[in-house]
């Protein structure tokens, strides 16, 4: 069976997810490999929560927010580009490597860019491999118990 | 108070291979002030040698806990009993952290996981510059709040050498020479007769072994009174 990365994508809500949400509602087509985790602002995105999301076992992550210079938290990415900078040491000094984890920029009205990243970013991922953590780990969807009687209320 | 950086990655986790379970104990003051040995820095560590260990498909425990000061009993007492279900410590205390908690009784081998650099300032977010030298006799008061031994690479009680350049530093060209920063402060608080003062010689033994001091409230508990 062809490998089929688990992507995570950490994104603001004012520009990227935005952008995502056009490209759904465009019906553009793209890879369904992503897993969006919606921030206020890249600004809040935390090493820790990169770190802790490849402990959980994603092949790559992305995080993604508004262009330099358009960020509602005016330097909310800036500081998320230096976080993801710091992180991207971490990893490589940790043996992961820094690859699987990449920065973009999308404006709230660039849909295609959205569309071109995730695309990239799963064939980099692809061609990278399985995060070595979950070697010979099979995913299995578990609805949590609590979770299935929330919906059955 | 208390700069420190952490070591490269490698030589942590190369410290601590031998041992399956291991605790990684924080510190939430100095170091944590300067991002090297807080709670958040646990976590990355913790995080990083889990990544680390899990790709070699080695089983492991890593667990996490951060004291309020490790360079204090009374925080770090119960630890002794947290490390019962470990093999192994790394703290991200000082060095002054470190031997405490590996002096504990029933305490596990213990690795620092920084290199303690010098007493500083936080200039900036990230940013920390050395200001003491902890060298048991404060001159400050007669160099206008610029410490001789510390900001002198040569540690000149009685500056400048001849060596500064137009008030730069010999040793380094792209620092201010101190002593000529010491004359500026001193000449601005009109006090610059304070220059001519020659300051005795400093007392180096002090410095060259273990120091120790008992608060004049304390003498009789620890029995050094007179």
């Amino acid at each position: 069976m062809e490998f089929s990365p688990k992507i995570l994508a950490l994104i603001c809500t004012y520009c990227t997810y935005t952008a995502a949400d056009m490209a759904g509602s465009a019906r553009m087509q793209y890879p369904a490999n992503v897993r969006i985790v919606k921030y206020l602002c890249t600004g809040r995105i935390d090493i820790l929560h990169i770190m802790k999301g490849f402990e959980a076992g994603a092949d790559g992550i992305m995080v993604s927010g508004c262009e330099a210079g358009s960020c509602h938290f005016l330097e909310g990415n800036l500081r998320a580009r230096e976080r993801v900078e710091y992180a991207q040491h971490l990893l490589e000094e940790c043996g992961l490597g820094a690859e699987r984890l990449v920065m973009y920029e999308v404006a709230a009205s660039d849909a295609p860019k959205w569309v071109i990243a995730v695309k990239e970013m799963t064939e980099r991922v692809k061609a990278l491999g399985p995060n070595p953590l979950n070697s010979g780990w099979v995913p299995e969807v578990v609805v949590p118990k609590e979770l299935e009687l929330a919906v059955q209320r | 108070m208390i700069i420190a950086e952490r070591k490269p990655f490698a030589e942590i986790k190369d410290a601590v291979a031998p041992y399956e379970k291991v605790l990684v104990v924080g510190c939430g003051t100095c170091v944590a002030v300067c991002l090297a040995g807080g709670e958040k820095e646990v976590g990355l560590l913790a995080s990083q040698l889990k990544l680390a260990r899990g790709q070699n498909g080695k089983a492991s425990q890593i667990g996490e806990i951060t004291v309020e000061r490790q360079c204090d009993l009374e925080f770090i007492r119960p630890l002794s009993e947290t490390v019962a279900a470990y093999d192994a410590v790394i703290s991200t205390a000082c060095g002054a952290g470190v031997q405490f908690l590996a002096a504990l009784p029933e305490m596990k081998p213990v690795f620092p996981a920084l290199n303690t650099t010098f007493i500083g300032v936080n200039e900036e977010a990230g940013f920390y510059t050395e200001r003491c030298r902890a060298c048991h006799q404060c001159y400050l008061g007669l160099t206008g709040g610029i410490c001789p031994r510390t900001m002198c690479p040569k540690g000149l009680l009685n500056g400048p050498c001849g060596g500064n350049i137009r008030g730069k530093c010999e040793v380094n060209p792209d620092r201010a020479c101190a002593w000529c920063e010491i004359y500026a402060k001193l000449e601005g608080e009109g006090r610059l007769g304070l220059i001519e003062a020659i300051l005795p010689l400093h007392a180096h033994g002090r410095s060259t072994t273990p120091g120790t001091v008992i608060h004049p409230a304390y003498k009789r508990r620890y029995g050094a009174h007179e």
